[in-house]
Formats: structure tokens, sequence, C-alpha cells
């Protein structure tokens, strides 16, 4: 079972002997237990499943990716002809899908 | 939302499509174990900006479609039983028992409900103790720390009327009975990246070196599952099989400390059946003897249940990724989502729901 | 007591004062908090229930007439007549309920055939024990959407069942209006070609309920949508009077909707999936949930087909009005398989857009 959100903790509290926090996803917000990452802090952003916080967000390493990304997407605008080695016209978004249509 | 949606750039999509095709030289049979890898594949229709030498094979990712068909009947059973109020994440209530489903159950008369998080149904117990409230604890290795946090809760606490019927999985075992089979093809693995999250991947790395496969651990969004893709096809191509790390940003090496160790408190491993595939040794989580007051099997004595899977279902065959689901018999004709004759059919997540859904009716995976 | 002694007598009966807490004789109660069997029986609990609470909140001249049905003008020409029922719970939610809901709901339904919505009626059916309190709100939610809407409730009834035997209020609604001349709006019109247009962001309702569903309780900018759109829709048909299909993506959400329209025309429609508006905070409870906002309920919003040489009109006249602010074009109906819907996500691939089979579960996974 995947479906990981991550959420930003706006606030922590306690309840019944657990480490319980408000999460904020993109405005809405829903009550999670933190049991798990006793050492979040407010402002931080942890992936939430079933309730729960099961990481901390490593927003070091999120940053990075996107760049990354950023990069790649730049390459794309940039490559919109491409040709094979067949001397044919590829297109970037050709794929399978594309070869299938006879593009 | 932050941390999300940027991982869907849709140019960086095509563009990681375009660096995967000029890499792979040859052909190469890639699988991920994870539904909501599964989904957002279908969904996004990323196997279809592939080139065709990347083939993506759907693996047993999905909880609830490889939940015995006895776990199911037990569920039903104990969810039938008027003082119970049975509790359960939302894909469980359709999968099809040996004759009948939760939410046929419940349209009868059975009190049975959806949850978000197994605390909500603690919480329900706390305030009905006139009730029996039982928990349906599914899932892999992402959702044990929350299923055994309500139980340690619950013992705690002292909520003698909460129970759990658990029919949790583990990934590895999975992985090493594919790579055990003579008709296995998979090449690769993309590992699914929240049950690294929980558990690191220090146990996938005996498995990469005794059978050189690459494991690339990754995440959900699309750009994450192509950084996999592409990750892994660089090795293969480059002759390596490492286990390799694509979702740094919430997965470490270690993984979750804390929460590996509840698990190991509350649960024990166990032999597990997986519906489809058959029993797979050491592949399950039971609660442990501390904790055995709290398991609905004993609590409710349902113990000898009796299954039957209906003679056309090929479940196990698309679990195991021999079978492309618009190539069975029964796709689409005996078998759709009305009228379900096995879970992957149901769950959102599994295979031959997300191929029917999103329009793969035809042989061969186009739309027609 | 001697029935000859008249000052035994009259002591006798000033001293009689009817103790009602204290009879054994069931002569009911004044000013009761819940709703009881008696308000359904037709006597005197019923007419207080009717004086005091709907009469008090519905101030049409035909209502208050209390006759056993409204005898009414209309201007003659094609009648539109709608009915529906409203069954929502939680019966509150966050931008509305189900008397807001049941007035806006039967509206549209006119208002989607190019009518002008005329006349209402609604009947109440009511469980014992609801809270007397919920219904007044619910009744001055109504009659305030009467109100702001223009069109008046001029018939009605009530009835009460056992507790247990309902959910709290149920409400089935019926309307009439009139279609005018020229107006030929019908689900089976669509044409390639044709440009389709949503009203404005999708999700809003079904997201708003779910955040106060017990089990899934969530906080946010979350608020129904749920709105009468006669009047978005006149201005809309002024500026393009050739629209073709008009649809109100209720249960089952846009997706459902575009595939009914689809269907009935028998032709092909390609959405394309970044220009569906959605608001952030409904794209969040979405992914928190696992759903997907293409199947969420919407009450104040409308799907329209119309020729693409009106598809600019359309737009514009859609945008000028408050409830059509953020009107899109979502994409176009094409050659291709009759019936079948396709979307066009973001990343460039395409996948088919399905009927659900049964409800949308939140998912897990």
């Amino acid at each position: 079972m995947c479906l990981g959100i991550p959420g930003r903790v706006v606030e922590k509290h306690e309840q019944e002997g657990l480490l319980m926090g408000v999460v904020d996803f993109g405005g809405v917000r829903r009550t999670a237990c933190l049991a798990y990452l006793p050492e979040i802090e407010i402002g931080e952003y942890t992936i939430i499943h079933a309730g729960f916080g099961i990481s901390r967000l490593d927003e070091d390493e999120a940053r990075q990716t996107l760049e990354l990304l950023a990069e790649l997407g730049e390459a794309e605008a940039l490559a919109q002809v491409d040709v094979n080695d067949r001397g044919e016209v590829v297109s970037p978004a050709v794929g399978a899908e594309g070869r299938q249509a006879g593009v | 939302m932050k941390y999300l949606e940027e991982f869907r750039d849709p140019k960086a999509v095509r563009e990681l499509a375009v660096r995967i095709a000029a890499k792979a030289t040859r052909p190469w049979v890639l699988m991920e174990i994870c539904g909501g890898q599964t989904h957002t594949i279908v969904k996004q229709g990323l196997d279809r900006l592939l080139p065709e030498s990347v083939e993506f094979v759907h693996g047993p990712g999905c909880p609830v479609c490889v939940t015995p068909l006895e776990q199911i009947d037990r569920a039903i059973a104990i969810a039938r039983r008027p003082e119970v109020t049975f509790c359960s994440f939302g894909d469980m209530l359709r999968v099809p028992g040996s004759d009948t489903d939760l939410l046929e159950v419940k349209s009868a008369g059975g009190d049975v409900r959806i949850v978000y998080s197994p605390l909500d149904a603690l919480a329900l117990a706390q305030k009905r103790p006139d009730r029996q409230v039982v928990f349906f604890a599914v899932g892999f290795e992402t959702t044990a720390p929350a299923n055994a946090m309500a139980v340690a809760q619950a013992k705690r606490l002292g909520v003698e009327n909460f129970s759990v019927l658990v029919s949790h999985v583990l990934v590895p075992p999975a992985i090493l009975t594919l790579l055990a089979s003579p008709t296995n093809r998979v090449q690769a693995f993309l590992a699914a990246g929240h049950v690294c999250t929980v558990m690191g991947y220090t146990e996938y790395e005996p498995i990469a070196a005794k059978y050189h496969v690459p494991i690339v651990v990754t995440g959900f969004e699309p750009t994450d599952i192509l950084e996999g893709v592409l990750a892994a096809v660089t090795q293969l191509e480059e002759g390596r099989a490492e286990v390799e790390n694509a979702y740094a940003r919430s997965v470490t090496r270690q993984g979750n400390q804390p929460a590996q160790s509840l698990i190991r408190e509350v649960f024990q491993v166990t032999d597990r059946k997986w519906r489809g595939l058959g029993s797979i040794p050491s592949s399950g989580l039971s609660l442990s003897e501390a904790y055995r007051d709290f398991d609905a099997e004993l609590r409710f004595d349902v113990l000898d249940v009796r299954a039957e899977e209906p003679a056309a279902c090929r479940a196990g065959e698309v679990l195991m990724g021999t079978l492309r689901p618009n190539a069975c018999e029964a796709f689409g004709t005996l078998c759709t989502p009305e009228h379900p004759l096995g879970a992957p059919m149901v769950s959102s997540e599994g295979a031959c729901a997300a191929y029917y859904r999103y329009g793969r009716t035809a042989p061969g995976g186009t739309a027609p | 007591m001697s029935t000859a002694d008249p000052e035994a007598l009259s002591q006798a009966r000033s001293e009689a004062v009817v103790d009602s807490d204290s009879l054994s004789c069931p002569v009911p109660r004044s000013g009761h908090d819940t709703i009881q069997m008696g308000h359904g029986s037709g006597g005197r609990m019923s007419a207080e229930l009717l004086s005091g609470t709907f009469l008090a909140a519905f101030t049409s001249a035909e209502l208050a007439a209390l006759g056993d049905a409204a005898v009414v003008d209309t201007p003659g020409g094609r009648l539109a007549f709608t009915t529906d029922a409203y069954v929502v719970t939680p019966r509150f939610f966050p931008g509305g309920d189900i008397g807001r809901l049941a007035v806006s709901g039967t509206i549209n339904d006119l208002a989607m055939m190019g009518a002008k919505p005329l006349y209402l009626a609604a009947a109440f059916i009511l469980e014992e024990g609801l809270p007397i309190e919920d219904l007044r709100r619910i009744v001055a939610s109504a009659a305030a959407t009467c109100k702001e809407a223009g069109v008046p409730l001029v018939a009605g009834d009530t009835k009460v069942v056992d507790r247990g035997s309902g959910d709290g209020v149920y409400i089935t609604t019926s309307g009439v209006g009139i279609v005018p001349a020229g107006i030929e709006i019908g689900p089976d019109r669509a044409r390639p070609g044709d440009v389709v247009i949503v009203s404005g962001a999708i999700g809003d309702h079904g997201i708003a309920v779910m955040s106060v569903r017990e089990g899934i309780e969530f906080s946010g900018d979350l608020a129904s949508d749920a709105a009468p759109l006669h009047i978005l829709v006149a201005g809309l048909l002024e500026a393009a009077p050739g629209v073709r299909c008009l649809r109100d993506p209720t249960r089952g959400g846009l997706a459902s909707t575009v595939n009914e329209l689809a269907g009935a025309s028998k032709v092909c429609i390609e959405l394309d999936e970044a220009a569906i508006p959605v608001h952030a905070p409904v794209r969040g409870a979405c992914e928190l949930l696992g759903l997907d906002p293409m199947y969420v309920a919407n009450e104040g919003k409308l799907v329209a087909i119309v020729d693409s040489s009106e598809a600019g009109a359309a737009l514009e006249a859609l945008r000028s009005n408050p409830l059509g602010r953020e009107a899109a074009v979502i994409g176009r109906v094409t050659q291709g398989p009759a019936g079948m819907v396709s979307l066009r996500t973001a990343a460039g691939s395409s996948r088919i857009v399905d009927l659900l089979a049964g409800e949308q579960l939140p998912r897990i996974c």
C-alpha cells in the first residue's frame, strides 16, 4: 500500500501518549500521527501514509531532483526536432505509441 | 501541491522518455512491484512513452489483490456478526470473496465502515465500548507501522474491544519467488519507494548480488518512475547489478528505525499465502505472542474457512507478470469491474482494473 | 363530591387546571425540540410545523393559500418539467446544506434544458427524532435560495417516518419552467468539431461533503459550489444561442457527464487534462484520499458543448457571471469511436476516461 503524500507539519501535540500533528496538503489539513518522526519540526515536510508520517522529506534531495528535472525540461524545449540514425525526424513525444501511429 | 506536482512536469517526463530511448540499445524487461506505481504508469501512459525495447511487466504490488481468498472470507464472516463494527480501507470493500464481498455485507445490514487510518478504528472502539471493533490490517511493509501502532496503543490503553485481522505481506520474498521461477523474464526491478521509506533497502542488496539484477528504489510520480527506469536501463546496459536509490528525498538506506522497531515488537514473520501465487515462506506478518489477544482470527474463531477461486480467473499469472490483463480470455467479458472474477480487477491498483479503466481493452495494449 | 353543591363544583373546576405533564391521557405537548410522529399526522402538530417552520420561511401566496395544489399562471410554450430527490448526508456541509442543494439542483435541471424556471414544489420526509432546529435551518436555507434565484416554492408536503426508517431528512422536488422558442438543447446534439466548455473548477461539492463525513474528516478552504445556474445559462444562451448540449456534472462528476453526452450524441470527445480547472484545496484533498477530481460531484457547474464558431462568445458570457468566472475550454468533439472519451495528459500520452463501476472509494494504495 503506497499512497503517501507529502505535507507540511503546521502543528504538533500529544494525544494519549502519542505525538500527533496537523499536516497541510496544499491548503487541506488533516491530523496525522508523527510518532515515527520524533525529531520533525514545524514547517518541515513529511510523507503521510494511512494517517502516519513515515519519513521526513529531505528538502535538499528534493531540490537537487527538481533542478535536474528543470534541466531536462529545458533540454526538451530546445530539442523540438530530433533525427534518428535512419535519418527520420523523430519528435520527443514519440515512443511506442507514436511508432504504432506510423510517425 | 508542493513536492508533488513538480514531479509531474510534462517536459521533464518527455525528455526522460527520450533519454531512455537513447540509452536502450537492446530489449529489456522491467517490473515494478507496487500498486501505486502500476496505477501511475497505466494512468499516465508512461509505458507508452517508452521505446518498444523497454517493456514493463506489472508485478504483485497490490496488497488488496494478493490478500488470500480465505482472509477475505474470514473478514466477511466476522463483519456479518451483529456485535462487530468492521473497519477497512476503501479498496477492500469490493474484493470478491468466495461468494460475496464486504460491500454486500454492508448493504445486508452489516456494520462495515471505511476508515483512512487504523487509529480511526481504534478511536471508534474507544467511543463504542459496546461494539467489537475489528480492523482489516492489509498491506505491505508501508502500512505495517500504522497497524503496529494501533495495536500497541490498544494494548497500552487497554482497549479490549479492538482487534485486527492481519494480512500483511513482504516484498523481498515475492521478488525471490519471481526470480526463482523458470518462466521469469524480468531483468530489473523498481522497488516500491514507500515500502523502502519504512524498511530501508538493505534487504535488496543480497538479492541484487545473487541474481545479478539491478534494483532501483523508485518514487510514484511520473518523473520519479521514469528516473527509476532510466537508472535501471543504464545499469542493464552497463552490466551492473546494484541497489540504487532514485527516491532519496524520502528513502534512506536504513529506513525508519522507530517504525521497524515497533513492527518487530508487534508482528512476527510468518509464511503467507498470496492470492493467485500460492504460499511463499516467510512472506507475511502476523501478530507476535505478546499481542495475540488482539488477533481477530482467534477472537472470533473463524479459522476453518474453505475458499474456492473461480476457475476462469488467471490472477496469479497476471500478478507474476506472465500474462497481460487484456490477454486473459475473461478480460472484459466474464470479468469486468462490475463483475470481477478476481482481485486485480477490483482494486484501483490492480493491473486488470487499471488496464480496463484506462482503455487497454484490445490485446497488445492499445486503446481501441 | 356532590354535584348539587355549586360552590364546591366551581372550586373543583378552578383547581382542576390541566397539568398536561402529569396526565396519563396523551394530549400532545406543544414546543417540541424534535420531530415526532404527530407532526406527520395531519392534525394540530402538523399545522404548527407547517406554519411555524415552512410558511414562516417560504412566502409565496400559493403556498400560504394552503390548497391541495397550487394553481398558477404560465406564459405558455414548451413546458420543462423535472423531479429530483435529495438524500445527502451529512445534511450540513461547508458552503451549503440539503435545503440549498434541493432548490439549486432542481432549478439547474430546468436550466440545463434552456428553460426559464418558474415554480418549485418540495416534499419533506422527516425522520422521527430529527431536531427541529436542524429542520428550521434547512428550510431557511432552501427559502433563501429560492429568493436568491427568484423562483418561488408554491407547493409542498411533509411526512414523518419512524425513527430508523429515514436518514434525518429526505427532500423530493419537482420544478417547471418554459423553454423559449428556438432553443434546442439536448444531449444528442454534439458534433465533431464542437468545443467542450466547463463553467468553473470541478470537485468542490463532493470534497466539501466528504470533509465532514465521519472517519475521513479534514479541513481547509473548502466549500460546496451548490448554486442555481439559470441566470448563468440565460446569459450563455443570449451570447451563444446555438448551444448544443448542456449538463450539470453532479454525481459521477465531469467524467460521467462527458461520457453521457458522448454516448447520447454518438461522438468521440477528447479532453485536455491541463485545461480542467481544479481548486488547490480540492486537488490536495483528492491526492490525500486517492480520488480523481473528474469523478467528484459538482452542484454549481455546467458542461456546455458549443459550435466552435460560438466558443469565444460562450466563454466570455460565462466568465462575465461570478458563477462562471473560471470557465474554460477543456476539450473537443472529434472523429473517433462513438461514445469514447479520451484524455490527453500533460505529458502528451492519452488514456480513456471511463464510467465508474459503482462508487469511487477513497483509496489508500
